[in-house]
């Protein structure tokens, strides 16, 4: 009876530790600061993780379907810059559907070059972040981009409006959360996501498009990313060509702390955002304790390979790996 | 060797032929400047500036033949680069003037082999996959370079440092030298020794290698120490001349190195790769850059241009290395 | 020969799975310079045996000897270092390296830095490839070797230490006639230096060419050891079959209904050139070869999954274009792959989403999948095909090989195909879940479903099938209907042997 309680305690664990961590962490910095866990300070870190989250959201169908992009931190940039360019040009009803267009055609490129053509994901993906980088300069000139008239527009809405005391950016992100968890684990082209990136060749064996999967996912992607851009340009209404860089990586991170494997057919969305949470929390209860923000690097650094770590090590059945 | 083979290892070089005579006559007609492109000095410099990244791709083409990956090279550049002008302030070697140079090299080159270690280390002992691994450690290195010394730049110019990275010994410059003397004893590695020839069989066939009694592991710790040492080494060529590193430095050099590699012909997924493409890779990387700035393209379109030839080049191999009409179709 | 010690000696093997006796009490010799063949039906005990002398198993009793010392084997290393080398059917060589290096992986030669001493393995390998007799050199690229070499250079391998014991697991199951006559003298070369060979084969036509003594394997147990030169193929077959079968002969009573599926001359490439067959409503086709005689390739054809070079595909009479598993399904052909856990379903999925996976988009009630329709399918499989799991959440990793054979089989039922194709159906079950599914064969056949079936086993096709199609090498050598087949003849058919054969 101890055994079996000891071993179902390891499962589950295993299954939610990722959860149990967030919640020790939380209860922790609770205790060590009043303010951690006041409204408008949880409020606030969501809405700071937002841009992020929604990002993280996409590319956790990507990796559920069994592969990487790491363009998605230019490709937030690109469109970042080009609705900001657009917003002066066409105005906001305009800029808005043209930078999803543009920003859904990249995402077009890639999920044909990686579902159709079969190419390497990791390569294809890394090329893509230096291609679209490069087009975000050659489009900006290398200039900043910033909205002329400020105060006469409804653009800003985005990224600092409140909806009932909401703000815009969490309900984007939250909304865009609940959709996509839906299609993800609730319709039939989700469970072929799971399958494509669970076992490829059994997918295909069962009459699955596998191609044309693949594709979507990154479709989905380079939707969440546009998503992100307009609220990243709403927020800020001006911008650098670097907004975004190196983004890529951090998106990753909360994918694999959320318990997305890279090998594809496993995660949820609900376990990305808690992902994405648990670093903008870590963020900010470091800084609330007084610590800078850089912190939160190494104290995520050491989660992530625990977390992969117990994940594997529970499936395997041994802490330490068989490796000679 | 077969044509295939020839054509993969050649690839890179005849690119870079195609490179150098499309920038000169293109240049001819386009040039912003009088000068020619194939200018003796202007190649001397590209071969100068090709070493920061040149010497972390050199050391990415061992983890990727061995089946691995480093994604932390770029923070590992910039910790390195923190002790290496931080450590000549400290008082006692402060004391010991220009003799404190050899020991804050010693200094920057160890903070390179221990973070490497630690990668090596992990990835040996927990099992998880180096791209997790080193993914994790490359915030994990930052916030390293962050708490030491929060978001301010770090600083020391030492004039004699500045002289020997400025110099130039039989015309080539002190950086162009640590990169192909790099290249010369990793090449040396990976041909001659059994160390290098046992990572090629673990990155070709893992299976096979740990059946025949190849221990995978101290491989991997090895080359993962060797990259971090080559990150560190990296730091030092170029900050000697520099003298100041800002906390942001070196990011993104993984994917500039990984991209250089990939150019080169090594195989993503192990086995596979030479160091003197990776070479041509970083070569051809610079030319473009420099062609580009040569014809007066914007900078800009550097980027565009190098993410497309890469795509480009995995199209091809793939291309190359189809199999006849009856394969699976999976 | 009886008055000299035996190379190699195994002593009463026991070895148990939970739920099966995979090897029980076998005893086996092999003498210095002999040619031991080791013969057996598929799961009779040859490859836990090996497993067992190679040190992967541990077994429960018995004792394996070299040269009458007794030896406990380890790690296939190990047993190396003791002088008894396995060749195995999947090469285990690093193609990017070079012939020496294959050669001595693991033990390159050092010189001083850790250097690797490359005229002393060059010498090394040009000694052990010299008595080879081979037309490739130490440093050539293993990768650009042909299998036939890349199989020399395993041999060479073994050749690095003085070996006792080889032993050849199918090493010709991908030679051509040329290739094979080389390698028949190279262990003719090692019979001759007194080396003890195990040769394992399900080949006739080579065994009584090269070997001196066949020993026969069946249900894990030893079932005696022939002289090759007092025996003959009938007799071999008979102990390897031996016992009246309990699976006995099941031709359909039922009267069978029209063409389901046609095939005329159907060709792929190099893997199966010609093939025709049809196979009617109500009745089971059994498909019979060796591994590697392209029954699975003409399956994967069918299904879509491979274009062919020539030939006509037609179902109920009507030629049909299938260029995709999807345009294959959507006619109604089914199939249940070789590799079950590699091709037929998502591991880390649970069993009902498996089961439904191909008809997933049809079962829905809005935009999201319909929990019930789902669950409905799933129950109704379940109870129909008896599937053993704690309920559909039960992650389909986690179940025997046969609830996971049922599930593909579930999930292709489930469909209503017209044709359903099983490849190797009860590879890796158990015995009970074997009689279950092969039942379930029948079962579908009398539901008016055509089926066929793919098996190296004999039993499993004898048992099973109405008409049996015999392959060797990518050609179709004769047709069979369950009242004319014998065991003899049909394994003269697989072996490439041209009696009678049926153009």
């Amino acid at each position: 009876m101890a055994e079996l309680s000891k071993q179902s305690i390891g499962s589950f664990l295993a299954r939610q530790g990722i959860l149990v961590a967030f919640v020790i962490f939380m209860v922790g910095f609770a205790l060590a600061n009043q303010r951690f866990i006041a409204i408008d300070n949880i409020s606030g870190v969501i809405r700071s993780s937002a841009i992020l989250g929604v990002m993280a959201l996409g590319v956790t169908f990507v990796v559920i379907g069994g592969n990487l992009d790491l363009s998605v931190g230019s490709m937030m940039s690109f469109s970042t810059i080009v609705v900001l360019d657009l917003h002066d040009k066409l105005g906001p009803a305009l800029a808005i559907p043209a930078m999803f267009g543009m920003t859904l055609a990249l995402g077009a490129f890639i999920g044909f070059l990686v579902g159709y053509l079969k190419l390497n994901s990791l390569i294809v993906t890394l090329g893509m972040l230096s291609a679209i980088h490069g087009l975000t300069l050659t489009y900006s000139g290398g200039q900043n981009m910033d909205i002329a008239d400020k105060a006469g527009t409804w653009f800003s809405v985005f990224g600092q409006g409140r909806v009932m005391g909401i703000p815009v950016p969490i309900l984007i992100f939250a909304l865009l959360a609940v959709v996509l968890s839906l299609v993800l684990s609730r319709t039939p082209f989700g469970r072929k996501v799971y399958a494509v990136g669970g076992n490829g060749q059994a997918a295909t064996f069962s009459g699955i498009p596998r191609a044309r999967v693949v594709f979507m996912t990154y479709l989905i992607s380079a939707f969440c990313v546009a998503t992100a851009g307009l609220l990243q340009a709403s927020r800020s209404m001006g911008s650098q060509n670097t907004v975004g860089q190196g983004m890529e990586l951090e998106v990753l991170a909360a994918v694999i702390l959320g318990g997305a494997s890279l090998l594809g057919g496993s995660g949820t969305i609900f376990k990305t955002v808690i992902g994405v949470l648990i670093l903008g929390f870590i963020q900010n209860g470091l800084l609330l304790v007084g610590l800078e923000f850089y912190f939160q690097y190494v104290v995520t650094w050491v989660i992530i390979i625990l977390a992969v770590w117990l994940d594997i090590a529970a499936k395997r059945g041994r802490i330490w790996s068989p490796i000679a | 060797m077969n044509r295939e083979t020839l054509l993969k290892q050649g690839g890179i070089w005849a690119f870079i032929v195609v490179e150098l005579i499309f920038f000169s006559v293109a240049g001819e007609y386009l040039s912003v400047s009088d000068k020619a492109f194939m200018d003796f000095d202007n190649m001397l410099l590209l071969l100068k500036q090709s070493a920061p990244i040149g010497i972390i791709a050199l050391g990415m083409t061992i983890i990727m033949i061995n089946g691995n990956i480093d994604l932390s090279v770029g923070a590992t550049f910039a910790l390195a680069a923190i002790v290496l002008l931080d450590s000549m302030t400290w008082p006692f070697m402060a004391a010991m003037g220009d003799w404190a140079i050899p020991l804050a090299w010693v200094f920057a080159l160890l903070t390179g082999v221990i973070l490497g270690a630690i990668n090596g280390l992990i990835v040996w002992k927990t099992g998880v996959d180096a791209f997790i691994v080193t993914l994790g450690s490359m915030l994990g290195y930052r916030g390293l370079v962050f708490m030491y010394n929060g978001e301010q730049p770090t600083s020391h110019l030492n004039w004699t440092l500045v002289d020997f990275a400025e110099a130039q010994f039989l015309g080539l410059h002190t950086a162009t030298w640590f990169l192909l003397g790099t290249a010369v004893i990793l090449w040396l590695l990976m041909t001659k020794t059994v160390h290098g020839r046992n990572a090629y069989a673990i990155g070709n066939n893992r299976e096979a290698a740990v059946n025949a009694g190849i221990r995978v592991g101290p491989h991997f710790l090895i080359n993962f120490m060797i990259i971090g040492f080559l990150a560190a080494l990296s730091a030092v060529v170029f900050y000697s001349e520099s003298g100041s590193v800002n906390p942001n430095d070196g990011m993104l050099y993984e994917l500039w190195a990984i991209t250089a590699v990939v150019l080169g012909g090594t195989k993503l997924t192990g086995g596979y790769g030479s160091i003197v493409s990776t070479l041509g890779g970083v070569i051809a990387i610079q030319l473009l850059r420099k062609g580009l700035g040569h014809i007066g393209a914007d900078t800009e379109t550097v980027n565009l241009v190098i993410g497309l030839i890469l795509i480009a080049v995995l199209f091809l191999d793939r291309q190359l290395n189809r199999k006849g009409k009856e394969e699976l179709k999976i | 020969m009886t008055d000299q010690t035996p190379a190699l000696r195994l002593e009463g093997i026991v070895k148990t799975f939970p739920g099966v006796r995979a090897l029980d009490g076998v005893s086996f010799t092999v003498m210095p310079g002999e040619v031991h063949a080791l013969m057996g039906e598929n799961g009779a005990g040859k490859s836990t045996l090996m497993k067992v002398l190679g040190g992967i198993y541990d077994p429960d009793e018995g004792q394996i000897f070299i040269e009458e010392q007794p030896t406990v084997m380890t790690s296939p290393m190990q047993a190396k270092a003791k002088g008894v080398v396995f060749i195995h059917q999947e090469l285990s060589l690093a193609d990017e390296l070079s012939v020496a290096e294959n050669i001595f992986l693991g033990e390159l030669p050092l010189k001083s830095l850790g250097r690797v001493d490359w005229a002393k393995l060059y010498s090394q390998t040009d000694a052990i490839l010299k008595t080879l007799n081979v037309g490739f050199n130490a440093k050539t690229r293993v990768g650009d070797l042909s299998i036939a070499n890349q199989q020399m250079v395993e041999i060479a391998r073994a050749l690095t230490v003085d070996p006792r014991a080889v032993i050849f697991d199918e090493p010709t199951a991908s030679l051509t006639d040329a290739e094979k006559v080389v390698l028949f003298d190279v262990i003719a070369d090692l019979q001759a230096k007194g080396v003890g060979i195990i040769y394992i084969s399900h080949r006739m036509e080579e065994i009584f060419k090269i070997t001196d003594r066949i020993s026969v394997l069946r249900d894990g147990q030893y079932r005696g050891t022939l002289n090759t030169s007092e025996t003959n193929e009938d007799e071999v077959t008979q102990l390897m079959i031996g016992r009246s079968l309990d699976l006995s002969r099941n031709a359909s009573h039922h009267e069978l209904g029209d063409i389901a599926l046609e095939v005329r001359g159907l060709s792929c490439g190099d893997l199966f050139r010609d093939v025709n067959f049809n196979v009617r409503r109500g009745e089971v086709l059994g498909f019979y070869g060796l591994v590697g005689a392209g029954r699975t390739e003409i399956a994967e054809t069918i299904f879509g999954l491979r274009d062919p070079s020539a030939g006509q595909i037609l179902l109920n009479g009507q030629e049909v274009r299938i260029s995709s598993p999807i345009d294959a399904i959507s006619h109604g052909i089914s199939l249940v792959p070789e590799d079950r856990k590699g091709q037929g379903l998502v591991l880390g999925m649970n069993c009902r989403d498996n089961m439904t996976l191909p008809q997933v988009d049809d079962l829905t009630a809005g935009p999201f999948v319909s929990d019930g329709a789902e669950i409905a399918i799933f129950d109704q499989y379940r109870d129909k095909l008896d599937i053993r799991t704690p309920g559909w959440r039960q992650t389909v990793g986690n179940l025997s090989g046969g609830n996971q054979q049922k599930i593909v089989i579930g999930k292709w039922l489930s469909m209503r195909p017209e044709v359903l194709i099983v490849d190797e159906p009860t590879r890796g079950i158990d015995v009970g879940s074997k009689s279950e599914i092969h039942n379930l064969i029948r079962d579908l056949a009398a539901q008016g479903y055509a089926v066929i079936v793919i098996s190296s086993e004999m039993p499993e096709v004898l048992h099973v099938s109405d008409r049996i199609v015999a392959m060797f090498s990518g050609r179709v050598m004769r047709e069979f209907t369950s009242e004319e087949v014998t065991e003899d003849s049909l394994i003269q058919a697989i072996s490439g042997i041209t009696g009678d054969k049926v153009a």
